[in-house]
């Protein structure tokens, strides 16, 4: 019936059907506004796939289990809302630790502390900088569209279990609460051989694997350490990823990401109309961050512009990118205030000299 | 089409159908038709994109508006305001817009009796042909079934509101009519009509078997949409 099998979803849902398709079988979450709708649609769905939905007493638990289901080779995921995550990261230190895959979705709320249930983007330090206790890092994707987030579950569980950590999808509570048409992809689902290091039951017909994120030798725990350091570089090298728009001939760039990249681009749209020579740098990897395609814009860009819904975070990363060769500023909102493409232009004028 | 449609009118459906869309243009017209409105937001579920979040809108147009004591605030605690029980007894034509599911219907079953006592209601089910879990009549019949459960009123017609957000066509909406009859045929109850965006409004028409519609403005938009 659908044409091009379009289907209209809100972003909770599209990532809890994404991550079915995807072939994660295992959920285990605890409620917490805005992303409780990732956890009622895997309560009515995975009993009819004969997954596995499990509401934890509480979200320590819950990311307790995902390191239980991922150690024994399967698919796992949790997904929560700002202070929930908080909670989880303690188990997310644990499995990244211990080298396992999972998948992780923050749809970011107002913090610090309870906050507000309003969207947000001020979880970015924790994503990047730090999601646990530890030498650590975990992929971060940062979809913008329903469309992105979908495909984003993919390549997230695919590049969790190729590099054997775990992955986090940093929404916000827009792009979680909001409806878009999706197209769910053909593609197939990339599988890996984990059998060297599963603990799903060697049956004597192999020596037996452990999952371990305790070292009590310093200089075991180092070598481990400076090991996960070296895998690091590779996805440096290969993972990041960004989309440019209008850069080319930008004497301003903004760099934007999530939900904010639309209303930056939506001010773009308007300034470029005006005839101001603007365009919009869009990670869409968090960690590792697309500091490359920044560091080149600089080479011709006059000047940065860095809006968040946060009192200013990545902007942190675009300075260390643009490295001293332009300034950069931020403009932003925070606490569950969302920017409007007025404010953003009339930001992008100030900068460009368009209000003179 | 809406003329012999009791006073108080329900709007319930799937998560995401479109109820909140069409809960502020049934209110609008109906206050256009001279009545005295009431809009009542009785979501309970949804935390953003809802009936509270049009205020103004139904300020500007006299329009009353009923919302849960704490919506749009960042109390997470979905308490039930006392003024819809005042609002049943008087003679105001009442638009309800209810949570989606059977879970936002839950809120609805509390005032079933009062509402069967005022002389009852229209309850309009709201289907989008669109939405993922609901693309088979069977499928919105089965969230229909829930929703009266729960609720404890019935459903006296269904209304067609089948989108493709910002990249709906005529032809999409057509390829939904047979949908929408069949899902309002498991039940037995009429077909009422189909919402269409107004912008596409008389394109869509010639294409209906069932050739009622009911023109809608979006109202309903994200940050980055003028």
């Amino acid at each position: 019936m659908a044409s091009n099998q379009k289907v209209l979803m809100k972003g909770n849902e599209a990532l809890a059907e994404a991550a079915i398709q995807a072939g994660c079988h295992h959920f285990f979450g605890y409620p917490i506004t805005p992303q409780t709708e990732v956890a009622a649609y895997m309560s009515k769905r995975m009993p009819k796939i004969g997954g596995t939905y499990l509401q934890a007493e509480s979200e320590v638990a819950a990311i307790n289990m995902v390191l239980g289901a991922a150690s024994a080779g399967v698919r796992a995921m949790t997904s929560s809302s700002s202070p929930g995550i908080s909670l989880k990261s303690e188990g997310i230190s644990y499995i990244a630790g211990s080298d396992l895959p999972c998948l992780i979705i923050n749809v970011q709320r107002g913090g610090p502390g309870l906050g507000g249930i309003q969207p947000s983007q001020s979880d970015y330090w924790q994503a990047t900088r730090a999601p646990g206790h530890g030498d650590l890092h975990i992929l971060v994707f940062a979809p913008s569209t329903i469309q992105e987030m979908v495909d984003m579950v993919f390549d997230a569980f695919e590049n969790a279990d190729r590099y054997r950590m775990p992955a986090m999808i940093l929404a916000d509570g827009m792009l979680g609460q909001m409806m878009e048409p999706v197209v769910f992809p053909e593609k197939k689902v990339v599988t890996f051989d984990k059998e060297s290091w599963a603990t799903n039951g060697h049956k004597n017909q192999r020596p037996h694997n452990i999952v371990n994120s305790l070292y009590l030798q310093a200089t075991e725990l180092e070598r481990k350490v400076k090991e996960r350091f070296e895998r690091y570089e590779v996805i440096k090298a290969k993972e990041a990823r960004a989309e440019e728009y209008l850069v080319d001939d930008a004497e301003l760039v903004v760099v934007a990401y999530g939900a904010t990249s639309r209303i930056a681009r939506s001010a773009i749209n308007s300034a470029r109309a005006k005839g101001v020579k603007v365009g919009l740098i869009r990670p869409q990897t968090l960690w590792p961050y697309p500091s490359a395609v920044i560091a080149k814009a600089a080479q011709t860009a006059k000047a940065f512009l860095t809006v968040e819904m946060s009192m200013g975070q990545m902007v942190d990363d675009v300075r260390l990118a643009v490295n001293g060769k332009a300034p950069v500023s931020f403009f932003g909102h925070t606490g569950g205030v969302i920017p409007t493409p007025a404010e953003v232009l009339s930001e992008i004028e100030k900068l460009t000299g368009g209000d003179r | 089409m809406l003329e012999n449609l009791k006073r108080i009118l329900v709007i319930v459906g799937h998560y995401g159908s479109g109820k909140t869309n069409l809960s502020v243009n049934l209110a609008l017209h109906m206050k256009s038709m001279g009545k005295p409105v009431v809009l009542v937001d009785l979501d309970i579920v949804n935390p953003y994109f809802r009936s509270a979040d049009f205020a103004g809108l139904m300020q500007q147009h006299g329009i009353e508006l009923v919302s849960p004591t704490y919506a749009r605030t960042n109390l997470d605690i979905p308490a039930l305001t006392g003024r819809l029980d005042a609002e049943i007894e008087t003679d105001k034509t009442l638009i309800i817009d209810v949570g989606g599911d059977d879970a936002g219907a839950a809120a609805l079953g509390r005032y079933s009796a009062a509402i069967r006592d005022a002389g009852g209601c229209d309850m309009l089910y709201v289907v989008n042909g669109y939405r993922y879990l609901t693309r088979t009549a069977e499928d919105a019949a089965e969230i229909l079934g829930e929703i009266q459960r729960v609720s404890r009123l019935s459903v006296t017609g269904v209304v067609n509101n089948s989108n493709l957000s910002n990249a709906t066509t005529p032809q999409d909406i057509a390829a939904t009519d047979r949908f929408a009859q069949e899902t309002a045929k498991t039940y037995g109850v009429p077909m009422l009509f189909t919402a269409v965006d107004e912008r596409i409004a008389a394109e869509t028409g010639v294409l209906l078997e069932n050739g009622t519609v009911f023109p809608v403005r979006i109202f309903v938009k994200k940050p980055w949409e003028e």
